[in-house]
């Protein structure tokens, strides 16, 4: 028994109303779905919190309908001055209702409430506030003096940050005037069903915003509809077969997909935060999160006390309740993930690798997974190729810096890095060969509305975020 | 001896006699801090959200933690007289409110104390060697510990020579921590980094590490003079380095964090920074401490709280 226990400390749920069903937000209001209704559950205890609707292709054409005339008739000739006060109007609300949305994001989703209310939400109202900013400087973005919308964009998102990855997407498009029809992943839809609400109340211009809830038949009308832009994130995979999908027809696309990111730390890291950015590295939102430190490369002389050093650490971590405020560790989001994590430490485990997880007890109800070190793994075990988008470390070596480069970027993928050292020069020595979207100093996971975000290779391309972001939705620009 | 002693710099040690050269070359191997990272650390820890019986725990072991402090030019035998009883019994009303560990004064005031708290468990500490600046030679130093321990001090808060330190002359500060030790005797030595003027948390583990080669019983942030004081990234990295410490000699070094920690909420933030950090050993009074002198009542005002479960003004509690 240890000597300081935390008594639960739940947050409260009552600061937010579900309703027990929802339909689709086409035009401004919320209309039935004629595509029939799936429930949304709680993944860490199985209850199930709505009826949410299946958006069939004629509700898609329906929204994208609506959406082009508001591109056309409202939001593209609208000047951006105007624009922008309608997007800060959005950003404070969502701040103003920060804790309503957190609960249900974490309701819904999984994650821990600390991170819903002091990662997700804060960078919600960022995004759209840093988005405001531009929409009456387009001309200064370095992007020709008047660059246009494109039009209407279809944008698809993932379930690991429902809310945070809709704003990654309305704010920008929104900002350059154009239009925008959202399909938000089927076991996370609630929170941006509620920034329906938020648009309401914000008096946006119908159709300006449409979303479409559903699962991967509903995204594939979408990407199919009279779209001018494709948007994705989601699975390197399903990417692929968007790409192959908007082949040859006039629609762009911007793609961020799967990681593999290495986070590399020399011998002359500073080693207690390097420690922790492993752990926020990895473990942040149970690992579901695409650019993901998944793989640790370790300097070899001083490998062993090092993942020592981290394991102890490890036992630190609160796994359970997500609504309690001091968990660190909550659910997997969906039973079909719980699989894929289970079938892919099995597979590590077979290949060879050690598995090593703190002692920790896992809730009975609801879908769970520990956080898991593996040693002694190969670059050629599926463990250190494959995403495994859950709280799964892998841990590797390197004897020279050449060799943690060559190693790092020996993947398919190329979203992030980590480098961890105190020597400035080796840090821009390693940071200027990884090829990685984002590459950390010091430090992991950090994000920021002004930093640009996206791939190399199969982790997509285009950027969102800063004035980067701007591009992918912007005439000629690309 | 672990491997993550070797990881952490900590295998061989310099001596107590280790001159200026073998002491940089130890002391800048050492790893070294992102302040960042150690901010970001301190953060999300203070976070935590401590409730209910949780809380009740936490605020009994901030009052058995408080060294209650007085250290002003005007300070008189009646005031540390007084401040000691209340030491002793801080809250009148309700005998279930445990003493505090210690009353801390300046050396010529350990007498008056040493007589109230005789025959409690409440300590008498005396800040030492030249108190705030640490500027005067180190026989007058010495003189200084040797008197106050004569007096009756059970523990010894001496300043460490910030600008020898800061001027890489570490054999001169090492040197004067062995020799307060030495005077003090039985009496345990708290030496004191005074962080603010170090300004680096690199300088906070080196500092941290070269006292307790020195034998420093407790390390401690600062006089209180000083701003910044306590801070929860500098009281971060002195738990890890005495968690190393422990892990590479076996002995257990304690920490005291002073000045600055005024409400209940930020000494349970202290606390969680202790468990999550150094570990559970250290939440002791034993092994940390909190100088102090206003959040002594805060957290009586807490206590009252929970058994009431209503505020009582200021004005319920007295000043001492």
């Amino acid at each position: 028994m240890s000597r300081f226990t935390y008594a639960p400390a739940p947050q409260a749920t009552d600061v937010v109303d579900i309703r027990s069903s929802y339909g689709l937000f086409i035009d401004g209001e919320f209309v039935e779905a004629t595509g029939g209704h799936r429930k949304t559950v709680n993944p860490a205890t199985e209850q199930v919190l709505a009826e949410v609707s299946d958006a069939s292709p004629a509700d898609v054409v329906k929204a994208v309908k609506a959406a082009r005339r508001a591109q056309t008739r409202i939001w593209g000739p609208m000047p951006g001055a105007e624009r922008a006060k309608y997007l800060y109007r959005i950003a404070r609300l969502i701040a103003e209702r920060s804790r309503e949305l957190a609960v249900l994001e974490t309701l819904d989703n999984g994650k821990p409430i600390r991170e819903s209310r002091d990662a997700d939400l804060p960078l919600v109202s960022a995004h759209f506030f840093h988005y405001a900013g531009w929409a009456d400087k387009l001309g200064y973005a370095g992007l020709g003096p008047d660059p246009r919308p494109l039009g209407v964009a279809g944008q698809i998102i993932p379930w690991n940050f429902p809310l945070l990855m809709a704003a990654w997407k309305i704010a920008p498009a929104l900002a350059t005037g154009n239009t925008v029809v959202l399909k938000p992943a089927e076991t996370t839809p609630l929170t941006a069903l509620h920034l329906a609400e938020i648009l309401q109340q914000a008096e946006l211009p119908p159709g300006v915003v449409n979303i479409v809830t559903g699962a991967g038949a509903t995204g594939e009308a979408l990407v199919g509809a009279d779209v001018d832009k494709v948007a994705f994130t989601g699975s390197t995979e399903v990417g692929k077969a968007i790409q192959r999908q908007v082949a040859g027809t006039r629609k762009s696309l911007t793609l961020e997909l799967g990681g593999k990111a290495a986070n590399i730390v020399f011998d002359d890291a500073p080693l207690d935060q390097a420690v922790e950015g492993i752990v926020n590295g990895i473990f942040f939102n149970q690992g579901h999160v695409c650019c993901a430190g998944s793989r640790l490369l370790v300097q070899e002389n001083i490998a062993e006390p090092l993942v020592e050093r981290l394991q102890q650490r490890l036992t630190t971590l609160r796994l359970g309740d997500p609504m309690d405020k001091n968990t660190d560790i909550g659910a997997i989001n969906s039973a079909e993930q719980l699989q894929r994590i289970t079938d892919l430490v099995a597979a590590g485990e077979e290949e060879g690798a050690q598995r090593w997880s703190p002692p920790c007890d896992l809730p009975e109800k609801g879908y769970w997974f520990p956080p898991t070190v593996f040693h002694g793994a190969s670059q050629a075990m599926r463990i250190a190729r494959e995403e495994i988008f859950g709280p799964v470390l892998t841990t590797l070596t390197f004897r020279t810096p050449e060799e943690a480069i060559a190693k790092a970027n020996n993947t398919p993928y190329g979203l992030s890095a980590g480098v961890w050292t105190e020597k400035a020069s080796r840090m821009l020595w390693a940071a200027s060969r990884l090829r990685a979207g984002v590459v950390w100093s010091n430090t992991f996971n950090r994000f920021d509305p002004t930093s640009p975000f996206g791939g190399y290779k199969e982790s997509g391309f285009g950027r969102e975020g800063g004035r980067h972001g701007l591009e992918a939705y912007l005439e000629g620009a690309r | 001896m672990t491997s993550a002693t070797t990881l952490m710099g900590l295998h061989s040690l310099p001596g107590p006699d280790a001159d200026d050269a073998v002491l940089a070359r130890f002391l800048h191997g050492l790893p070294g801090v992102d302040e960042v990272g150690a901010e970001a650390r301190v953060a999300q820890l203070a976070t935590r959200s401590i409730k209910n019986e949780s809380k009740d725990w936490a605020l009994d072991m901030l009052v058995r933690m408080i060294d209650l402090t007085t250290l002003e030019g005007n300070d008189t035998p009646g005031k540390v007289t007084s401040l000691a009883r209340k030491g002793i019994r801080p809250d009148p009303e309700d005998p279930s409110c445990p003493s505090v560990a210690a009353i801390c004064v300046y050396p010529d005031l350990v007498a008056d104390v040493a007589a109230v708290v005789a025959g409690t468990d409440v300590k008498v500490a005396a800040v030492a060697t030249a108190f705030p600046a640490g500027r005067a030679r180190m026989d007058v130093k010495i003189a200084d510990t040797t008197q106050a321990v004569a007096d009756g001090a059970h523990e010894v808060d001496m300043v460490i020579d910030r600008g020898a330190f800061l001027s890489g002359r570490y054999g001169k500060v090492l040197e004067e921590i062995v020799a307060a030790k030495q005077a003090c005797g039985d009496a345990h030595l708290k030496v004191i980094l005074e962080t603010g003027e170090l300004a680096t948390l690199d300088n906070v583990r080196r500092a941290s590490v070269l006292a307790m080669i020195g034998g420093a019983d407790f390390i401690k942030t600062s006089t209180g003079k000083i701003a910044p004081a306590a801070t929860r990234p500098v009281t971060l990295v002195m738990l890890q380095a005495v968690a190393d410490w422990r892990a590479a000699t076996g002995r257990m070094v304690g920490v005291k964090a002073a000045g600055g920690i005024r409400s209940s909420k930020d000494g349970i933030r202290y606390l969680v920074l202790v468990n999550e950090t150094a570990g559970e050993d250290w939440l002791d009074p034993d092994w940390f401490r909190i100088g102090a002198s206003s959040l002594l009542n805060d957290v009586l005002l807490q206590r009252r709280r929970r058994r009431s479960g209503v505020y009582e003004g200021p004005d319920h509690l007295t000043i001492d």
